[in-house]
Formats: structure tokens, sequence, C-alpha cells
């Protein structure tokens, strides 16, 4: 019979420790976990993202109820437990119900603090801590409002960011002099506060919450001071304390955590506990790190295999849009401790080290965070940086015999130095799972190891490490030969066109050694686009190598007739162009008029001979091709906006047909399709089109890369900008970076996955140099691309295209 | 069997190198290629896989690849190359100078 194994409690931490446990030894134990939540395992990290409503709960899932089955574990949901009997080795449910243990960990986590003072105990009045919460305050928040967040430390923050980007108006309120005191030294502080400020969320310093006021519903709160503030939401994210009520009526050995040996112990033999809940050395931690730490030790002890925990150094990264903020160890003032301080105000840099006997015990960074996790392993190494004082404050590739290539950094970092912080995975694991496992892609060594599985951060760490141990064999750009007819791949063949000034199609073919005549269909059509976007006004477009629905400007069907979208600004029309639809409809016998997916009006069933005079009907009334069959800009997708709508924070229609009216015409990698939502309800539902925009009450917030075809993937955040123009400017650069980068037929999502969308995001929002270069580039292409075609085509272009040859007999020879 | 009757359908440049024009022929359909090496071919407008139209597919050395699933069609046989099998009616061609001819079926003969 298999031993007993209860676990009280189903977090994070108790859930990588069974990860551990099941990877070693999956059939030691018979598993039953108690869960007071109703839910399964999730990424409670994770939370702040499902606030600001970049991800939502499926999403943020670590183990599904499949997971517990495939496993053999039994999950009682909804169950909290009552009693332990540490004698008869027991525990109890609320139900009555006894199970038998041989092995108990508890793992109850933390309880929010909540202040005690006159209204707390309001409607309206919240803590931050899982997923009920979080609902509960989007819920409440619906776009408008205001909350008022106690407390500027990490979680706060998390917080006012999120209920901000729900569209709340927010105000933080916190005790010390500046934010995230613990973490960062004032300096920081300050530089954060103006962060937090530029988003629109109100900070105040120094300030004590005196009382909430409201009858049975929060109305607003009292300072110290006597300011009154406003509020429909009060948030209390003053700290954590951990949650030992269960642990005091089992008797076990109680400070402020459950306390515990270095084996995972408690005072109770056969009774461990890990996680917030538990006091280690006099410590309790509230981060992720350390709790995997505990995890890893507590898992092999399990399995009577030797490992001590002896405490975790932390690091800290903030987890809020537009703001990097790292901070590592202890940075508090004392008479042996020196420091160094670079501050670089135009490029929002600063960055501190505190030393003390040559070795870094603390740091602090902002603006540039690349550099934190190398200071924390040299922090936790205790190493000697004499050596390299002079130029330690410009960070890991400054240092000599490290050269400038991030490759070759990542190549220099020791087996055990830390890759993912989120999931406790150091650069050794990852390297071993490649090798072992024969990992090739990515999303291999995510699944695998857990590496860049949580918030991603770390992506580039990973690939570069996939890089330096596969070599050759990773290299996700250059393997795919473009197609059969070469062996180059995409990425080269647009290198060499660059370099080489190559400027036709056969003098690629020529040049780079094709090995048929003249291609096939499926490089052709490559080779034109990157011809097209390479040399704008001097290429001359090849129709004979577009596909069908390019060359005629319109959608094949299956039966060989063809579809016509005209284009609608913004998804905007009126009486009278409804009435020129319809008329073309009448006259022309048009089988089938549907409404699309991007607002426009898609008349079906033409046939092809018909198209010119279909085209002349609906120029005379003012349309021009809504390029719905183009690898090119389809449709901008817009709300109503402010103009009507009583939530539209901007005017969203109109941005929505300015942009439409700036892009169109514009050839690209594969279709691109825009949104533009007047608020955070996103009605045009912006977060799954390649690019989206969000309008709130302080500007808007640019989000890219989103699919919702073969492939459902919600945006990536790119910035927030302050006015329309730039909104523009932006959006611009970033459809030409992807113009320049992408790979015939690959989606903008598929092409940030590729070069990485913090990549993207620091070319687009932080060089400004580059950005106009790009929007220089893509005018210059403008210029030239937005003829519209169906004019054209009615004027006669392409005329053999639209008609048949009607064979003759052959004269008759004497 | 139908007999083939020799008719004229034009001059060489009515039809686009590496590209093709669709003949109207009684109620056939009859599409008629010109490669890059200035070969005319005239072949059965349909695919034998779903009857897509191959007049509107991309012509690439002697084959063009159908615009609906992208089979590709042997000009010069009508038959599917690679994996796939099936095949579709050729007709002869003439060029005589820069006049094209093409004998197609007389179906009221």
């Amino acid at each position: 019979m298999k031993e007993k194994l209860i676990v009280i409690g189903n977090g994070m931490a108790p859930g990588r420790m069974l990860e551990n446990l099941l990877e070693t030894d999956p059939t030691r134990y018979d598993i039953t976990i108690f869960n007071a939540e109703p839910r399964v395992n999730y990424n409670r990290l994770m939370l702040s993202p499902v606030l600001s409503g970049e991800k939502n709960y499926a999403d943020i899932v670590t183990h599904d109820d499949e997971w517990y089955e495939n496993h053999h574990i039994k999950l009682h949901k909804n169950t909290p437990i009552q009693s332990i009997d540490t004698i008869h080795k027991s525990v109890r449910t609320h139900h009555g119900d006894s199970f038998a243990y041989s092995k108990l960990v508890i793992a109850t986590g933390s309880n929010p603090i909540v202040v005690p003072i006159p209204g707390s105990d309001l409607e309206g009045v919240m803590v931050y801590r899982d997923l009920d919460d979080v609902e509960k305050m989007i819920s409440i928040a619906s776009g408008k409002g205001s909350a008022v967040v106690i407390g500027g430390g990490l979680l706060g923050l998390e917080a006012a960011a999120g209920l901000q980007a729900q569209g709340m108006s927010v105000t933080v309120i916190h005790l010390a002099d500046t934010l995230m005191e613990k973490q960062l030294d004032p300096a920081a502080g300050h530089l954060l506060e103006t962060a937090m400020k530029l988003k629109g969320i109100r900070v105040i310093t120094g300030a004590t919450t005196t009382e909430i006021h409201g009858t049975s519903q929060v109305s607003g709160i009292s300072l110290k001071n006597g300011t009154r503030i406003d509020c429909e939401l009060v948030v209390m994210a003053v700290g954590i304390r951990p949650s030992c009520s269960i642990a005091n009526i089992a008797g076990l050995t109680v400070n402020r955590g459950i306390v515990v040996n270095d084996a995972m112990e408690t005072s109770a033999e056969n009774v461990f506990a890990l996680g917030e809940c538990v006091e280690h050395r006099e410590i309790c931690y509230g981060l992720v790190a350390p709790l995997y730490e505990m995890a890893s030790v507590l898992a092999k002890r399990l399995l009577d295999q030797p490992a001590s925990y002896t405490g975790s150094a932390t690091a800290t990264k903030l987890k809020v849009s537009d703001v990097d903020l790292y901070s590592a160890g202890d940075f508090s003032d004392s008479p042996d401790r020196e420091e160094i301080v670079l501050r670089d105000a135009k490029a929002g840099i600063y960055k501190r080290i505190v030393l003390e006997n040559e070795l870094i015990c603390g740091v602090v960074l902002y603006g540039d965070t690349t550099d934190g996790p190398w200071y924390f392993d040299l922090l936790k190494k205790s190493v000697d940086i004499t050596e390299m004082r002079e130029t330690l404050v410009y960070g890991q590739a400054y240092q000599g015999g490290v050269s400038l290539d991030p490759t070759a950094a990542v190549a220099a970092l020791p087996d055990d130095s830390e890759i993912c912080g989120c999931n406790g995975v150091c650069k050794g694991t990852i390297v071993t799972s490649i090798n072992r496992l024969n990992l090739t892609s990515l999303d291999d060594v995510r699944s695998h190891t857990k590496a860049s599985s949580s918030c991603g951060t770390c992506t580039g760490l990973v690939e570069k490490l996939m890089v330096l141990t596969l070599g050759e064999n990773y290299n996700p750009a250059a393997i795919t030969p473009m197609c059969g007819c070469t062996h180059y791949g995409h990425n080269e063949v647009r290198r060499l066109i660059t370099a080489n000034s190559l400027n036709s199609i056969e003098a690629i073919m020529q040049s780079l050694e094709w090995n048929t005549s003249c291609g096939c269909a499926k490089c052709r059509p490559a080779l034109n686009y990157y011809l097209v976007c390479e040399w704008p006004d001097l290429y001359k477009d090849d129709y004979q190598s577009r596909f069908i629905n390019e060359r005629v400007h319109a959608n094949i069907q299956k039966d060989g007739t063809y579809s016509v979208v005209p284009r609608m600004w913004g998804g905007m029309t009126s009486s009278q162009e409804l009435r020129a639809i319809a008329d073309v409809v009448d006259k022309f016998n048009i089988p089938a008029v549907k409404v699309t997916g991007g607002q426009r009006i898609d008349m079906l069933g033409i046939e092809k001979d018909d198209l010119p005079a279909v085209w002349k009907d609906l120029g005379d009334a003012g349309f021009v091709s809504g390029h719905a069959y183009a690898k090119g800009l389809r449709t901008v997708k817009t709300c109503v906006g402010r103009t009507w709508c009583r939530f539209g924070t901007q005017d969203s229609t109109g941005l929505g047909i300015t942009l439409e009216k700036r892009l169109w015409g514009s050839w690209t990698p594969a279709k691109v399709k825009l949104a533009v939502s007047g608020c955070p309800r996103n009605c045009a539902e912006a977060t799954c089109k390649d690019i989206g925009i969000i309008c709130v009450e302080s500007g808007f917030d640019i989000q890219f890369a989103g699919a919702a075809g073969l492939d459902i993937k919600g945006t990536e955040y790119l910035g927030h900008v302050n006015t329309e123009v730039e909104v523009l400017e932006y959006v611009t650069a970033l459809l030409q970076m992807y113009r320049e980068q992408g790979h015939y037929l690959e989606r903008m999502y598929k092409w940030a996955r590729r070069v990485g969308v913090e990549k993207i995001q620091s070319v687009i929002m932080t060089n400004s140099e580059q950005r106009a270069e790009y929007v220089a580039r893509f005018e210059l292409s403008q210029s030239v691309a937005q003829v519209d075609p169906w004019a054209a085509r009615v004027n006669g272009e392409h005329h053999y295209e639209f008609n048949k040859i009607e064979p003759k007999p052959i004269r008759a020879t004497a | 069997m139908n007999v083939l009757i020799w008719l004229e359908v034009g001059v060489l440049d009515d039809i686009p190198i590496r590209g093709s024009r669709r003949i109207k022929h009684q109620e056939r359909r009859i599409a008629l290629f010109r490669t890059a090496e200035n070969t005319v071919y005239a072949i059965n407008d349909s695919c034998p896989h779903e009857g897509g139209p191959l007049s509107e597919g991309i012509v690439h050395d002697n084959c063009v690849t159908c615009p609906l699933h992208n089979w590709v069609i042997s000009l010069d046989t009508g038959a599917a190359q690679g994996a796939d099998s099936g095949s579709t009616e050729t007709y002869p061609v003439r060029v005589e100078g820069n006049n094209v001819f093409v004998a197609l079926p007389e179906l009221n003969s």
C-alpha cells in the first residue's frame, strides 16, 4: 500500500513541490489535496495582468483538472481543514470527515492585512489576493469611477495600474515618504512616483488613512491631514501575514509564521510546511523564487533525498507596463558600505549598487533592468568585484573578457545562474533538458523546463541558450528554405536583396542560384513582395508573380466567381453608399451580400468579366477597393467612441478612419487588420488584431501581435502614447518594421514571436531615431502604393484579364 | 469521339508571359498559357482536383499552380505533379510567326 501524502493548500508553492516530487517518483505517494479555494492551481503572479485585462483566468491556470486526474491526485476543492491530529496522524475537514496521513504538508499561504480603521468593513473595501478579489474589482471598475489603493508597495502599485487599465481613476495612498521603500531607495522611489503619475495615477506619499466613509457602500476616505478623497472602491494592499491558524490549533511552533528548519520540517514529526505561511530562520517570504526553492527541497526530503533550504536572497521586478524596475538585496546606508550610482536623466536611467567589503549587497535598477539578474548572481555568489569596480555600473557587457555580443554574455553565465526568475530555472537545467530530450523549439523548452512560461521576460535569454546549445540546429529563421527552388531561407534572401542591390526576380534567381527556371508559386509571390518593399519607387510589380486575388483585386471563390468588398473607412457608411451598393447588387444580379467580420459589406458571386463594370459603378459612388483580398492593410474596425458612447474616452471612429487613410494600399508580408476601441470595454475587439488601439482617458494604449484565426492569441502591449499624432507615428513605424522584417505570409504575431516582443517594443517605443526612419520609409512607399487598383482597371489596366478570347475559324488558304 | 478543328486564337502578344488567357469556345472553359520560354499550351480550364480555374494560377516552368488548393498541373501533359494524381485534357497548339492556333473539339459537328 502506498504512503499517504496530504497537502493542505493548493497554491503555487505546493503545486511546484508536487511537480518536483512526481517528476522524480510518480508512484511512491497516494496524494490528496485540500483546498479552501474552489479552483485548481493558478499562477498568482499573473493576477495583475488579469486585472488589467491582458490575460484571463484560463491563461493563468498552471494545473487543470486533467493534470490532477492524470497524476491520480485527489483534489478536494472548497474544503478547508478544521483540525490536525499530529498524534494519530490525521486531518479533519470542516464537513467532519477524517483522513489519515503518513506525511502532511501545510501550505496555507498568507492573508492580506486589513488595516483596522473605521469603515474597513464597508462594501467596496477589498484586499488584492486571489482571483475572487480580481473578479470583484473588475466588476466594480467596469470602465468608470474612482478607486483608492492603500499601500504603495509592489502589490498596491500593480493593483493601481490594473484598475487604471480597467478605466478607473486611481489614487495611491502610501504611508512612507517614497513608494516601495522596502525594495527601492528614495531616489528610485521618486522616479517610480513620476512614472506612475505619467501613467495618470495619482500618488500621495507620507499619508495615513484615518477613516473610510460610506453608509453601506464606500463613498470616500479621509487622510490624517484632513484631505478627503471620493471613491467607490478601496483596495488595501499594505502587506501579508502568514496564515497559521490551523498550525496554531494543531499546537505547532508558530512565531510570525509556522516555524520550519532547513529540512522544511515543523515542530511535529512527519508534518512539513512551505510557502508564505512559514518562517525560516526568522524570515517570512512573499516572493515566488524562495517558495520554489523551498518546494524543491521539500520534494527531495519527502523522497528521503538529502537537501536543505538555507534561505534565499530575493530580487523584485515590478510588473507594471512601461515601468522597468529591479531591486535585489539590502541597500540601506551604513558606515561600512559604499555605493556606485549612475544617473542618466535624459534616458530615464538610474542604477545604484551597494557594496560592502568589495561584495555586492544590494542593487536598484530603474529604466534599464537588463543587468539585474547578473548583479543578483554576483550578489548571491559573493563575487569579489575589485577587478571590475570601474565598469561595474555599466553592466555585464562592459566587463573585460566578455564581449558586447549578448549571446556571448549568456554563454559566460555559470550553470547555476538563474535564467527564469518566476519559475526558478537555472541555465544548467535548461541546457541539460535541451540535450537530453532533444528539444528544438522554444515551446518545447517552455513545456519541459517551465523557463519563460510565466511572465515571459526571460524569453530572449532562453532563446540565446537554445542558440548556444543547438548551434546551427536552432536558427528558426534560416533553417527552413523558402521553397524547393532554393536553399536560402527568407531572412537570407531579404538580406541579400539589400546587400547586393538585387532589383528583380530574375536577378535574385540568377544571383542566388535558383534551381528552377522561374521559381514556383511559393517563392515568386514572396520575392515580388520583398522587392516591392525594398525598392518601392523603382521596382515594377510583377503581376504574374501575384496570387490571383491580388492580380485581379477581388477574392476568388470556389466556383471561380469573385467577391468584391469596397472600402468603408473605419466601418462608417451612409445612406448614399448603401443605396449605391444596392443598385450594383440589382444591376449585376449579385447572388449574395454579406456583412464581414471587419465591418465591411461583401458582394459574392460576381463573374470575373463583370468586375470592371461593377467597380465602375462603385467608383462613381465614391468607393475604392477595400483590399479584402490583399496581403496588405485590410480593415480598421472601430467602435462609435466618444461621439456617441457614454463610456467613450476618445474619438475612436475618427482615429480609425485616419489610420485607415494613412495605411491603405500598403503591401505587407501577410494580411494586417486593425481595430480602435474607445474604452477598455473594447467593443471593437482590438486585443485580437494585428494592431489594436485602446483609448483611455489619459491617451492611447497601443497593442499588437494578436490573432483570432488559426491561432487565437491576445495582443501584446506595445506602449502608451498621449496623442493621436503619436498613435499614427508609432503604428506606422511598427507596420514598416514588420514590412521590412516579416517573412512572406508570416502574420504579425508570428513575426513578433520570432524576433521578440520586447525587441520590437524597445525599438518602436524608445528609439526615436529609428522610429522616424521607419516612418520616412513607409511614407516613401505609400507615395507610390496609394493608387486605387479598381479605378486603374476601370481605365483599362490589364484589360485582357477580364475578357475571353473568341477563337475564329482559320481562313481557307488557297 | 469529337473531331478536333484548328482555330485561330490571336497573336502571341495577347497572352502575357508567364500568364494565361481564357478562351470562349461554346460551353467549354479552355485556358491558353504562355511560359517564360514563350511556349504556348492549351488545356481544359479545370483542375482535376475540384475544378478550380487553372487560368487564374501562377505559371512556372511548364506548370501552373491551381489558385484554389495549390495543385501543380503540367501544362504539357495535363497531369497533376508530385503526390497528387489526376489529369485534365490538353489540346494541340501551333504557333506560326506571331499567330497562335489551337485544335479544339467541335461539339456540334
